[in-house]
């Protein structure tokens, strides 16, 4: 038997994994903000199967809540096609207007049962537990473990079957429908399985963090990898981990947990962001101010190697012929000096600039190369 | 009794109709620009965004006063503003994806807050809760008044700025090779869509309020071509829906005003997008079908005529199976307009033939069509 | 029936109308093909160019027409055709590397479902040398310049190995000496005995590169040999008054049209 504790971190592992390998696609498709539409709509789908199952743990809920989803996406696509709105406000009007449907009907009628409006938002990931999958007697663990592993699998099959598939309608729909895989059928499918994950997701961690696990592990994903098989994977990983320290954090500061997951998603995001290895904030930072000052120091290096060639051996000269011709102000000019000196290109003798064996060198290259 | 009697008193009732008044025509006039800008989805990131500000506001200050709320709500909608810019400038991600990123991670951190916060003996439940659906029925004539001193400077910056804004949403470098500060002008603009945002939090609530800003100018734009009319129109339709969802909202119970406004908002713009002159489905419907009518007339005209030069007799009647068997559509129907023109006429046993009118109709419409090519060359 | 294989058209496209909205975009368009041909299709913005490929290829559904390729009705899995996207209709910041872009050219002869094996790696190495681009085989494709991406498009297109070749627009945004070495490549194409049609939009360069060219305007203008397409008459009427400001550009770039 695992602690509760135990279970709801596999649980939430479990979802955020599930989550993330979709988001892949909906990242690279632009169609991130159709998980922020699917998840939002697919109450409606839950409350109507509801009041005629009466039954909160239906599978009917599941069924009419992904054809909910699709519905989002067909309903949009239609007012598109009709060229009346862009893309962006069909989004924007659609699932409001499901989602307020869903969300009155809960407040009307349904004010006895366990699900209400914070449920939505929040998700009740801490009651998972108590909903066991009991089979011949035999407690198999929380149904949840079941779902969200199931539909892990699920999606993880059909990305991996259908890799290649999926790869070349997302990169080139139109060299796809050329060969024959209808880019069409594999929106479709995949708008279908963003439903059911989104759907069982929901249940859990509520429709917000939804569109965190799909969104933002996979963004991060593309800000650390140029590998599509490596996003889904590391993708994946992210969206265990932001699932994991989301859950110490709610803990310890006593909060949400679906909330603090988010929080987590977007810190581990931000961090990818600053210090992402190749296109990180900081590594780009940091390679401008270098380029800066790379251009002039090695004009300067190869303006020093000429008047040495041509026994000119007049810095002074030099540098004041830098200042006329390149138009460099004297502060600038004294700023590229320094740096020179500090990258150990020339050296200073009293008022004389002396190129250094390095300095020399970098000039030859910077001349071979123009 | 008592509590229902102050539930329904005109005072009530009064305050609840100003507010929504307000909030439906500055988020109506906003949401043109944001709709017209194709940003309507940056609505939806800053209300989501919102969240964490009302948090941290009360948090830091304990209070409950609106404005405290409000100002911590603009302060965290707008740095989420900036953060969506900054991931869309500097990497490689679209801007859909920032937007999502955002929208849920500061909505995630400010559930956190806000179970933090309820946690906080001065916090009583009631108090935050209404920012996640809004309840007009709350409002209380202190949240008007602030309501409105936001909506009158809103809406007096668009008057000023009316021009330089038109031009920005139209043509971006055209007003750049003004020399109109584009930059400063598109943050203004966005600051205005916050100030919108945060006046609805109360009434609409942080996860519908992105409905208000575009339903109402998607409606308006089914109707005019013209900026001026629309965000007229638009300030129209978002005070009705505003003002009938409030109503609704407080007189029945148990009814959240967000959803209730947004799903007369979505009436509508269901109304517009069929209804509206020129522009709307049933007219498209309707054209469509003309010329698709007018279409088939034409065809078997030409039809007919090719027959009539093979035949000796031009005026040979043809069996409808035959016509059928060449032409598209719905014969019958095509041969009964044709007959209603005196173009053709009917024999029995069902069939048709050209008449001398209708042969010199097919002779013009044929030449006429080659006329018209060559003078496209 | 009696035609021998090597004379039936390579595409075959009779009396082909495409309407968009009720206007047409293509109209009454007759187009044929011989086989192992370079052809460029020619015309004015808006004039149907890239249309005509893409319902050739059946990504647009025709309002009239018939389209026959190598005498029969077009179906993807015949493999018949390679196609050769405008290069800004995809998003190079996708994740992936050149040899992989130049991999789904293998796709078609895939099917679903397979992946790629040893021998298509081999196969796509080979293209990728063809072009001269095989130290770029394991770079991310941001990585390109605008020239490099072309090349990795035609390496996938060779990858193909279609009878026939439908390019939108190669040579857009490329530079010259790009040009020239892709202009080669379809030369090698052709030389192979494979069918080339290229959307072009550059008169000056059309005698250079291509010997057939079809003049299109909505409706087709011309269709033939270059030297015999290229007359003042049927420029002007493709491009309409513009024709005189392309042709007064100067006696000599005149006379290599006509001569």
């Amino acid at each position: 038997m695992l602690s509760p504790q135990v279970e709801i971190i596999i649980l939430a592992c479990l979802t955020a994994a599930a989550c993330a390998v979709v988001g892949v696609f909906l990242i690279l498709r632009r169609v991130a903000l159709m998980s922020d539409a699917i998840s939002h709509a697919i109450l409606l789908g839950i409350v109507v199967a509801f009041f005629y199952t009466k039954n909160l743990s239906s599978p009917w809920l599941l069924i009419a809540a992904a054809i909910t989803g699709v519905l989002t996406v067909t309903l949009t696509e239609l007012i598109i096609h009709t060229q009346k709105l862009k893309k962006d406000a069909a989004i924007g009007l659609v699932f409001p207007f499901l989602f307020s449907i869903g969300v009155i009907m809960i407040n009307r009628y349904t004010s006895d049962v366990h699900i209400d409006s914070d449920c939505v938002l929040f998700g009740e990931i801490a009651f998972s537990p108590f909903n066991r999958f009991v089979l011949g007697g035999t407690d198999l663990g929380p149904l949840g473990f079941w779902t969200m592993g199931g539909i892990f699998l699920a999606n993880l099959a059909f990305i991996s079957l259908f890799y290649k598939e999926l790869k070349l309608a997302t990169f080139d729909a139109g060299l796809a429908a050329a060969l024959g895989f209808s880019p069409l059928i594999i929106h479709y499918v995949l708008m279908t399985l963003v439903s059911v994950t989104a759907v069982s997701a929901f249940e859990h961690v509520g429709s917000i963090l939804v569109v965190a696990l799909m969104i933002a592990p996979p963004a991060t994903a593309y800000l650390l990898t140029d590998r599509l098989s490596h996003m889904v994977i590391l993708s994946a990983l992210l969206g265990m981990a932001a699932a994991l320290s989301g859950y110490f954090m709610a803990y310890y500061l006593d909060a949400s947990i679906a909330g603090s997951m988010a929080t987590m998603s977007g810190v581990i995001f931000l961090l990818a962001l600053i210090f992402a290895p190749e296109r990180g904030l900081l590594v780009k930072y940091v390679l401008r101010r270098w380029q800066r000052w790379e251009f002039p120091t090695e004009t300067l290096a190869v303006h020093l190697l000429q008047a040495e060639m041509t026994q000119a051996d007049d810095t002074e000269h030099v540098v004041s012929h830098m200042k006329r011709h390149m138009l460099w102000p004297d502060e600038f000019t004294s700023e590229v000096i320094a740096r020179s000196i500090e990258e150990g290109i020339i050296t200073k003798d009293g008022n004389k600039l002396i190129l250094t064996d390095y300095g020399r060198e970098k000039a030859k290259v910077a001349i071979a190369q123009s | 009794m008592d509590f229902l009697i102050s539930i329904f008193s005109d005072y009530t009732l009064q305050v609840v109709t100003a507010g929504a008044l307000i909030l439906g025509i500055t988020s109506g006039v906003l949401g043109t620009f944001a709709v017209l800008r194709q940003q309507s989805l940056l609505g939806d990131a800053i209300s989501h965004a919102t969240l964490p500000g009302v948090g941290i506001a009360f948090f830091l200050t304990q209070s409950k006063d609106p404005l405290v709320l409000l100002i911590g709500a603009a302060i965290s909608g707008w740095v989420g503003t900036l953060l969506i810019n900054l991931i869309t400038e500097t990497t490689r991600i679209k801007r859909d994806t920032a937007l999502g990123i955002i929208l849920s991670v500061f909505f995630g951190f400010g559930l956190v807050m806000i179970t933090i916060v309820q946690r906080m003996p001065t916090a009583t439940k009631a108090g935050l809760d209404k920012f996640l659906f809004g309840n007009a029925a709350t409002l209380l004539y202190s949240d008007v008044e602030l309501m409105m001193n936001l909506a009158g400077l809103a809406l007096l910056l668009i008057f000023i700025f009316w021009k330089e804004f038109k031009v920005i949403t139209f043509d971006k470098d055209f007003a750049q090779s003004l020399g109109l500060p584009v930059q400063r002008l598109e943050i203004l603009l966005t600051s205005l869509i916050v100030i919108a945002i945060v006046i609805g939090l109360q009434t609409v609530g942080v996860v519908l309020m992105s409905a208000m800003l575009v339903a109402p100018a998607a409606s308006a734009r089914q109707w005019t071509d013209r900026l001026g009319i629309m965000i007229v129109l638009s300030a129209l339709f978002g005070a009705t829906a505003g003002v009938a969802g409030a109503i609704t909202s407080s007189l029945i119970l148990k009814l959240p005003t967000g959803p209730m406004i947004v799903i007369y908002l979505s009436v509508i713009v269901l109304f517009s997008l069929i209804l509206a002159p020129n522009r709307g489905l049933l007219w498209d419907w309707l054209r469509a079908a003309r010329h698709r009518q007018k279409m088939h007339t034409t065809t078997m005209l030409k039809n007919l005529l090719l027959f009539s030069e093979i035949q000796t007799n031009p005026f040979h009647p043809h069996d409808i199976a035959a016509l059928k068997a060449i032409g598209k559509g719905p014969i019958n129907k095509t041969m009964v307009e044709l007959s209603k023109k005196g173009w053709a006429k009917q024999y029995p046993d069902k069939r048709w033939a050209l008449t001398s009118t209708g042969l010199n109709e097919a002779r013009r419409l044929t030449e006429e069509f080659e006329e018209q090519f060559e003078s496209m060359e | 029936m009696m035609t021998p294989a090597s004379e039936i058209p390579a595409i075959d496209v009779t009396d082909l109308t495409v309407a968009y909205r009720e206007k047409p975009v293509l109209w009454d368009v007759d187009f044929q093909s011989p086989q192992g041909v370079l052809l460029a299709i020619v015309g004015p913005n808006g004039a149907g160019k890239s249309t005509l490929i893409k319902t050739i290829l059946g990504l647009i559904k025709p309002a009239a027409g018939r389209i026959l390729v190598l005498g029969n009705r077009y179906r993807p899995q015949t493999r018949l055709i390679g196609y050769v996207p405008q290069r800004t209709s995809v998003d190079w910041d996708f994740p992936t590397t050149v040899l992989d872009v130049v991999l789904m050219g293998r796709y078609g002869h895939l099917g679903w479902i397979r992946r790629p094996e040893k021998e298509d790696y081999r196969l796509a190495m080979e293209c990728l040398e063809k072009v001269g681009m095989t130290d770029f085989a394991h770079r991310q494709i941001s990585q390109l310049s605008g020239g490099q991406q072309q090349r990795v498009f035609i390496a996938r297109a060779f990858l193909q190995d279609a009878p026939i070749y439908l390019m939108d627009e190669p040579f857009a945004g490329v530079d010259a000496a790009t040009e020239l070495s892709l202009v080669s490549l379809l030369r090698e194409l052709k030389n192979k005995g494979k069918t080339v049609i290229c959307v072009h939009h550059d008169l000056q360069t059309l005698r250079d590169y291509f010997e057939w060219v079809m003049l299109l305007n909505v409706r087709r203008i011309a269709l033939g040999k270059v030297e015999d397409v290229l007359t003042e008459e049927n420029l002007r009427r493709a491009y309409g008054g513009r024709a005189a400001f392309l042709m007064g550009k100067g006696a000599d770039e005149k006379e290599s049209w006509t001569s």
